[in-house]
C-alpha cells in the first residue's frame, strides 16, 4: 500500500509496486499519444496564459500547472463517464483534461463574454455541469467537504461514480480536510482524495509547514488508505487512480493518492520565487519533465515517428492560438450580466 | 421535616410539562440520585431525581398528568416514620424557590423566562389568518416545532432528492426534536446524523446540491454554523454567479438562531444582519407556526441557498396552521399583522413578542399600532414597509441583534430612502445591547430588547 518514503526532498518518488509487481499502468500506442497530446495542450495552454498575463489580457491572479500536467491527465484516464472533479484555483489543466473548450477557458481567463462564465468567474471560478466539472475553487480546502458532498450525492444515487478531490500539500493542513476523511470513511463515499504536493504552499516549502510530510499517511487514523505516486510520471498515475477508482467504487469508501509533483512557475504570476533555487526547478526541468518523459518513451519504442509528434505539437499549437485569439477578441460582458446569475 | 420534589424544568425555556411515569411508590425508600419518575415535554424526555432521603409519603400529582408548571410540587419525601400531612400542605410559593430536582444543569426557572411569551395562544385579535390560506380553511393550533417538522417530512414525500442532515437529527430526534419522527418515516439515507463537525457537513451538503440533490442541514444553532460560514458565503452564495449562471446550489440551512435563555455570549447572537448582507443567499426568518411552515416548505422547493433562522423560545409556542393539502407561503412577502393608523412597528421572528405585547400596551393609551412582521429578511419587502410608514409617518424597528450594521439601520435607511418626506419623526431602533450577551438573569434581560423600550421608542417617535 502505501510507500515507506517520508520525504518528498530530493525527487520525485516512486509508489510501491501493485500486485502484479509493476507501479506503473502498460500503456498503449494510443494511450501514450493522447497523454502526450493532452498534457502538450495544458503546457502549451498554461504558457500563452503566462504570456497574455504579461501582456495585461488576464487580470487578477493565474495560476499555473506547468510541471503538474501527468496528475490530472493520469487520473482522468482512470474516469468514466459521470464522474465528478472538483479542485482548487490551479484548474486550467484540470478544466481542459475534462474535455472543457480552451477557447471558453481562456475567455474567461481574459473576462470575456464567450468565457465558460461569461466573465464573471475568472480564472479560479470555472464549471461545467456537462463536464461534471464543479469547479474552481478560491478558499483553500474547500473543495475538499465539496467534492465530499460530490460523492455523497454518487452514493445516494447509487449511480456508481466517484468524485474526484484534488487539493494541495497547503490545503492538506486545513482543518475541513480532516472533517471530510472522517465523515468520508464513515460513510464509505466514493471519493477519492488526490494530494498534488508540489513541495510548495504558495512560498512555504513542505518541510516548513507540515509535521507529517508523507501526505499518503494523512488519512491513517481514518483507516482511510493511501498511497505516494510519482505524479510526474503519467503511467504510474494512471496505474494508481485504477486501483484508487476500483476501491471506491467496490465500495470500500475513500482512498488518498499523495501525486509527488512539481510546479516550474511561481505560485501565481507575481510569484518571487525567492524560497526556492533555480537549480532546483531547472533539474525538475531536466530530468523529471513529465510530457518529456512520454515523448521519449514514444519515441524509443517507435510508436511514432519525430514528425508525427510535431504534428501533434502543431495541432495543440493552432488550438491554443485560436482559443488566444477569441479571448482577446471577444467581447466584455455587457454591463447587464453585472445583475443576472445572482438567484435562480 | 418533610420535603417537596417540584416538577422540574429540563431547560430554561420549558414552562410546563408532562408528568409521564412514576417509577416509585408510596412508601418506597428513597436515596439520593435515585430515579423516581420522568417527565416530558414536545421536546425531550427526563428523569426526575431524587436529591433528598427518605420515604416517598405522598405522590401529589399522578401518572400522565399533563402541562404540569415548572416548580409544582409532585410528591412528598418524608424521613421515616416523619408525619407527611404537614408537608402535603405546604404552600407552593415555598416550593418555587427551592432547586429543581434535576440531571438537567440549570433546572431553577430563571427569571429570564418571563422575557419569553407566554405558552398559552395570544389574544386571536391579533393573529390573522394567514392570507396564503383560503377563507374558511381550518386551523389546526400546532407548535413552531410540529410544523417545521410537518415542513419537512412533506417535502421530503413529495421530493425524493430532499434529505435532512445535521447533528442529533436522526436518532435522537433532534436536539430540539424538530427533525422529530423523521427517521422512522425516511430512514437512515434521508435523514443523516453527522459528527460534530459544522465546516465539514456544511460544505458536503453544498457539493450534494452542486450535484443536484436538494439538502436541508440543520445547524444545532446558528452560533455553532460559524464554524461553517465560509462554506454559506463563498461557496453556496456565489456559485452560480461565478459560474454564469450554470451551478446552482438548492439547499437549505436551518437552525435556531439568536438568544435562547440564560445560555450566555457564545450561544446568544442573532445573525441576521451578517447573512442578509450577502448576495446570493436567500434569508428567512418566521415568528408564527403557519409561517414557519409555509416558508420552509417555500424554502426547499428554491433553488437557492437559504439561510433559515428559527428561534428556540418560539419553538414550543402554538399558533394557528391552516390544514389544508400543500400550504405554502412565498418568500419575500412581508405579513401586516396588526393595521393601525399611528406608528409602524417593523420586525421580525421573536421580535413579534415585543411589537405584539407593546402594542397592547399602547393601545390602552389610545395609540394605534401597526405591525409588521418581515418574515423575509433578503430579499426585504420594501414594499410593505413604505406603504405603512406612508400611512403612518412614524416608525420604530425592534430586533435582538446588535445595533451596529444592523437590521434595524437596514430598516430604518430603506425608509430613509424611500418614504423620507413622509417621516414626522426620525425612526427609531430597539436592538440588542452593544454587549456579549451576559449570563445573569437580570443582565440578559437588560441585554435584550424589553416591552418596555418598544412602548417608549414608540412615545418617542409620536413625541408622547
Amino acid at each position: 500500500m502505501a510507500a515507506t518514503r517520508t520525504s518528498a526532498r530530493s525527487s520525485a518518488a516512486k509508489s510501491a509496486p501493485n500486485a502484479a509487481g509493476s507501479n506503473i499502468a502498460e500503456f498503449t500506442k494510443d494511450q501514450e499519444l493522447e497523454a502526450y497530446r493532452m498534457m502538450l495542450l495544458i503546457r502549451r495552454f498554461e504558457e500563452k496564459s503566462g504570456q497574455m498575463y504579461g501582456m495585461g489580457l488576464i487580470g487578477g491572479f493565474c495560476h499555473l500547472y506547468i510541471g503538474q500536467e501527468a496528475v490530472v491527465v493520469g487520473v482522468q484516464m482512470a474516469s468514466i463517464e459521470g464522474d465528478a472533479v472538483i479542485t482548487g484555483y490551479r484548474d486550467h489543466g484540470h478544466m481542459l483534461a475534462c474535455g472543457m473548450e480552451p477557447k471558453g477557458v481562456m475567455a474567461e481567463l481574459t473576462g470575456r463574454r464567450g468565457g465558460l462564465s461569461k466573465g464573471k468567474g475568472g480564472s479560479m471560478h470555472m464549471f461545467s455541469k456537462e463536464k461534471h466539472f464543479y469547479g474552481g475553487h478560491g478558499i483553500v480546502g474547500a473543495q475538499v467537504s465539496l467534492g465530499t458532498g460530490l460523492a455523497f450525492a454518487n452514493q445516494y444515487r447509487g449511480n456508481g461514480n466517484v468524485s474526484f478531490t484534488y487539493f494541495g500539500d497547503g490545503a492538506s493542513n486545513q482543518g475541513q480536510v480532516y472533517e471530510s476523511f472522517n465523515m468520508a470513511q464513515l460513510w464509505k463515499l466514493p471519493v477519492v482524495f488526490i494530494i498534488e504536493n508540489n513541495r510548495y504552499a504558495m512560498g512555504t516549502s513542505v518541510h516548513r509547514a507540515s509535521a507529517q510530510m508523507d501526505f499518503s499517511k494523512r488519512g491513517l487514523s481514518f483507516n482511510i488508505p493511501g498511497e505516494q505516486v510519482d505524479g510526474m510520471d503519467v503511467r504510474a498515475v494512471k496505474r494508481a487512480a485504477d486501483h484508487a477508482v476500483k476501491w471506491c467504487r467496490d465500495g470500500n469508501g475513500p482512498y488518498i493518492l499523495e501525486m509527488q509533483t512539481y510546479r516550474y512557475r511561481g505560485h501565481s504570476m507575481s510569484d518571487p520565487a525567492k524560497y526556492r533555487t533555480k537549480e532546483e526547478v531547472q533539474k525538475m526541468r531536466d530530468e523529471f519533465d513529465p510530457i518529456e518523459q512520454v515523448r521519449s518513451r514514444i519515441l524509443k519504442a517507435n510508436m511514432a515517428s519525430e514528425d508525427d509528434l510535431k504534428k501533434i505539437d502543431a495541432t495543440v499549437r493552432s488550438v491554443v492560438a485560436e482559443a488566444a485569439e477569441f479571448a482577446t477578441h471577444d467581447p466584455e460582458p455587457d454591463p447587464s450580466e453585472l445583475w443576472t446569475d445572482v438567484l435562480r | 421535616m418533610p420535603t417537596n420534589v417540584l416538577m422540574p424544568a429540563l431547560s430554561p425555556t420549558m414552562e410546563q410539562g408532562k408528568l409521564s411515569k412514576w417509577l416509585k411508590k408510596e412508601g418506597d425508600v428513597i436515596k439520593s440520585g435515585d430515579v423516581i419518575a420522568e417527565s416530558e415535554t414536545d421536546k425531550a424526555t427526563m428523569e426526575v431525581e431524587a436529591v433528598d432521603e427518605g420515604v416517598l409519603a405522598k405522590i401529589l400529582v399522578p401518572d400522565g398528568t399533563d402541562n404540569v408548571a415548572v416548580n409544582t410540587p409532585i410528591a412528598v419525601i418524608a424521613a421515616e416514620g416523619e408525619d407527611v400531612s404537614a408537608a402535603a400542605a405546604a404552600p407552593a410559593p415555598v416550593a418555587a424557590k427551592a432547586p429543581a430536582q434535576t440531571k438537567d444543569a440549570g433546572g431553577e426557572k430563571p427569571a429570564a423566562v418571563a422575557k419569553t411569551a407566554s405558552a398559552a395562544p395570544l389574544p386571536s385579535a391579533e393573529i390573522a389568518s394567514p392570507p396564503e390560506a383560503p377563507e374558511g380553511t381550518p386551523m389546526v393550533m400546532t407548535t413552531v416545532r410540529e410544523a417545521l417538522r410537518d415542513a419537512m417530512a412533506e417535502e421530503m414525500r413529495r421530493d425524493g432528492d430532499v434529505f435532512v442532515m445535521g447533528e442529533e437529527v436522526a436518532e435522537y430526534q433532534g436536539a430540539y426534536k424538530v427533525t422529530q419522527g423523521l427517521l422512522q418515516e425516511f430512514g437512515p439515507k434521508r435523514v443523516v446524523d453527522t459528527p460534530i463537525t459544522e465546516h465539514g457537513f456544511a460544505g458536503l451538503g453544498v457539493g450534494a446540491a452542486f450535484a443536484g440533490l436538494k439538502p436541508i442541514v440543520e445547524f444545532m444553532t446558528f452560533n455553532f454554523a460559524m464554524q461553517a460560514i465560509d462554506q454559506i458565503v463563498n461557496s453556496a452564495a456565489k456559485t452560480l454567479y461565478m459560474s454564469g449562471g450554470q451551478m446552482g446550489c438548492p439547499i437549505v440551512f436551518r437552525g435556531p438562531n439568536g438568544a435562547a435563555a440564560r445560555v450566555g455570549a457564545q450561544h446568544s447572537q442573532d445573525f441576521a444582519a451578517w447573512y442578509s448582507s450577502i448576495p446570493g443567499l436567500t434569508v428567512v426568518a418566521p415568528y408564527s407556526a403557519a409561517d414557519a411552515k409555509g416558508l420552509l416548505k417555500s424554502a426547499i422547493r428554491n433553488p437557492n441557498p437559504i439561510v433559515f433562522l428559527e428561534n428556540e423560545i418560539l419553538y414550543g409556542q402554538q399558533f394557528e396552521v391552516p390544514q389544508m393539502e400543500d400550504f405554502i407561503v412565498p418568500i419575500g412577502k412581508a405579513r401586516v399583522h396588526r393595521q393601525g393608523k399611528d406608528v409602524t412597528l417593523v420586525t421580525y421572528s421573536i421580535g413579534m413578542t415585543y411589537a405584539i405585547k407593546a402594542a397592547a400596551e399602547l393601545e390602552k393609551e389610545g395609540i394605534d399600532v401597526e405591525i409588521i412582521d418581515l418574515r423575509t429578511l433578503r430579499p426585504m419587502d420594501n414594499d410593505t414597509i413604505i406603504r405603512s410608514v406612508m400611512k403612518t409617518g412614524r416608525c420604530v424597528t425592534i430586533d435582538e441583534g446588535y445595533p451596529q450594521c444592523g437590521m434595524g439601520a437596514e430598516i430604518a435607511m430603506r425608509i430613509m430612502e424611500n418614504a423620507f418626506d413622509y417621516l414626522d419623526a426620525p425612526v427609531k431602533r430597539v436592538t440588542g445591547k452593544n454587549v456579549p450577551m451576559p449570563y445573569a438573569a437580570n443582565l440578559e434581560k437588560l441585554a435584550l430588547p424589553s416591552v418596555a423600550e418598544v412602548v417608549a421608542a414608540a412615545k418617542a417617535v409620536l413625541y408622547r
